[in-house]
């Protein structure tokens, strides 16, 4: 059972789902940093409250991580269409990985940013920092251990959408498991890509875990 | 005599939080002199915090105004007061120091913020950890040192911008006795040293006798009293200054009649003057409580006594009192 093709099919489906995986985790991170920036500053405790933009903001995150992947996946069909040309392999699935994963991620940031001491930011602002100052030079890397633990969190969960998005037009380990598992019943290549997904998971937690330890210098 | 450095008046902060309204502070004046080490004291929710707070700006006042070197900086556009902020440091109770970064980087962070290169900044950083006695702890970070060396860090932070003064807010609060000393000691080393103006918020009256040249009591969030420590210690006018130059923690004054407090030169002469009181008076006194204070760096004596409640008896000792050249003062309202 166990022959070459086989094993370059799995292969590549690792790949497509590490790239899928990657790539929205970044995009992720670059819309999701500045609304969780945003949603830490501007609330109505923060350093510039703005109760309405934060309100505004807080609601839309909440809408968009109330809706079920596949259902969202489908929904944003024409905005991926008309970004990437097509609806169908890795690039074209980032798209609703992307919108699905940025409020995730928006909410992961903002719990960090305030785990920040407000005694710290009291002090820097004490000693004249500026908006963005207090934003990159104290919420941020004094946030840093957390926002890494954060990332492993993210990167898992956007790596289990990935395999869903298997079923409408996604590729990877997902397509995979759906086409041969559930339409053919190969159990095996089945139970194959599922420990391969483990596998990923474990790795990627782990590195995340040891990111974390390294980069906290408060437990030496 | 110069401008007062900081000159707050008539200052009010209301605090306003759904269908209630707290005046955390009402009609406070203070004018705090170049150079001066100023304490500010009074009990938990009394105040302190928002006073100290409303002069960098941390809080906005709601009425009044807080001049530093004359200018208002309730008028500040937010660079010119970030300019501002920078020529003054401030300590807190907590500490406040970055937990990410080490001793050395901590010290440089508000010089990374003012825009000073790098090798400059750490110039600067080793001669403050220098000064607060840290040099060899450049390196290590907030979570490897102790309450007393976060507190030299934060101070030395503090100064870095070569501020011309230094806010204190109950910097030695979470600190053990002998490391308050040091601390403070630190703190009246810098003033002399360096000339910077401080302003010392704290609780315990201990705190103000060792390192203040005035204070003021602030009590629900207005100032009660205020002058020299000596003018304080020697002659409270105020329920709330008695209570404080007592000790802290004592109840005496709120229980009991007749009582009164006997202050006076030295340390080692209670026997005698309660032992000559007693023989001449031909009275019986209670001790209630007794202590010796460092005061402007003199030892003074003071004792709470009570004494029987019989007008002419009273009256005797008071001549005594008189006479002998003792500071006798009636404590309790009757
Ligand atoms: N942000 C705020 N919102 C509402 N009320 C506040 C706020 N900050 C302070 N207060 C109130 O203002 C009063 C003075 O508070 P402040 O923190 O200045 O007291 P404090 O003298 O520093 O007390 P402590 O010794 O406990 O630190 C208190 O009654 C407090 O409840
Ligand atoms: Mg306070």
């Amino acid at each position: 059972m166990v022959n070459e093709a086989l094993l370059w099919m799995l292969a590549e489906g690792v790949y497509d789902t590490l790239y899928m995986t990657l790539v929205s985790t970044l995009f992720s991170y670059f819309f999701g940093m500045f609304m969780g920036v945003a949603l830490v500053v501007w609330r109505p405790s923060g350093i510039r409250p703005r109760p309405v933009l934060y309100g505004v903001l807080d609601v839309l995150v909440n809408l968009t991580r109330s809706f079920p992947f596949l259902i969202l996946m489908i929904a944003v069909i024409p905005v991926t269409r008309l970004l990437i040309g097509t609806t169908i392999g890795n690039n074209a699935t980032v798209v609703p990985l992307v919108i699905a994963a940025a409020p995730f991620v928006a909410r992961l940031i903002e719990s960090s940013l305030l785990e920040v001491d407000s005694g710290v930011v009291e002090a820097a602002q004490s000693m004249g920092a500026t908006m963005p100052q207090l934003i990159t030079k104290v919420l941020i890397p004094e946030a840093m251990p957390s926002l890494i633990n954060g990332s492993a969190i993210a990167a898992t969960t956007i790596l289990g959408y990935s395999a869903m998005s298997g079923a409408v037009g996604g590729g990877g380990l997902g397509k995979l498991a759906i086409m041969y598992g559930y339409n053919r019943y190969q159990t095996d290549i089945m139970f194959a890509t599922v420990v391969l997904l483990i596998i990923i998971v474990q790795i990627l937690q782990s590195i995340g875990n040891w990111m974390t330890k390294r980069s906290d210098k408060r437990i030496l | 005599m110069a401008e007062p450095i900081i000159q707050i008046q008539n200052l009010e902060k209301r605090f306003v939080s759904k269908n209630t309204e707290v005046y955390a502070l009402r009609g406070v004046s203070l004018d705090i002199e170049q150079g001066d080490i100023f304490g500010i004291i009074g009990k938990s929710g009394a105040g302190k915090s928002t006073l100290v707070r409303c002069i960098n700006m941390l809080e906005r006042p709601t009425g009044g105004a807080v001049l530093v070197e004359g200018k208002d900086m309730c008028r500040l556009s937010n660079a010119e007061l970030c300019t501002a902020r920078r020529s003054m440091g401030m300590i807190f109770q907590q500490f406040n120091l970055l937990m990410q970064r080490t001793t050395e980087e901590n010290v440089c962070f508000p010089l990374e913020l003012a825009g000073v290169p790098k090798h400059e900044a750490k110039k600067r950083a080793a001669e403050l950890l220098q000064l607060v006695g840290l040099a060899e702890r450049v390196r290590s970070y907030p979570s490897q040192l102790s309450g007393g060396q976060k507190q030299r860090v934060a101070i030395a932070r503090a100064l870095a911008t070569n501020p011309k003064v230094l806010l204190c807010d109950e910097a030695t609060s979470a600190l053990d006795p002998a490391t308050t000393d040091s601390v403070l000691a630190l703190i009246k080393d810098i003033n002399t040293r360096l000339g910077i103006t401080v302003i010392v918020i704290t609780h315990e009256m201990s705190v103000i006798e060792k390192i203040c040249n005035h204070v003021a009591i602030i009590n629900r969030g207005t100032i009660v009293e205020s002058g020299t420590v000596e003018e304080v210690f020697f002659h409270p006018k105020t329920e709330e200054a008695r209570r404080l130059v007592i000790s802290e923690g004592q109840k005496t004054t709120e229980s009991g009649k007749n009582l009164f407090r006997l202050l006076f030169n030295g340390r080692s002469s209670f026997e005698p003057v309660i032992a000559n009181l007693v023989r001449e008076c031909d009275v019986a006194v209670n001790i209630m409580f007794a202590n010796t204070k460092d005061i402007g760096g003199q030892a003074f004596g003071q004792m709470l006594l009570q004494l029987p409640d019989d007008p002419e008896v009273i009256a005797r000792v008071l001549a005594y009192a008189k006479a002998k050249e003792l500071s006798l003062e009636e404590m309790s309202n009757g």
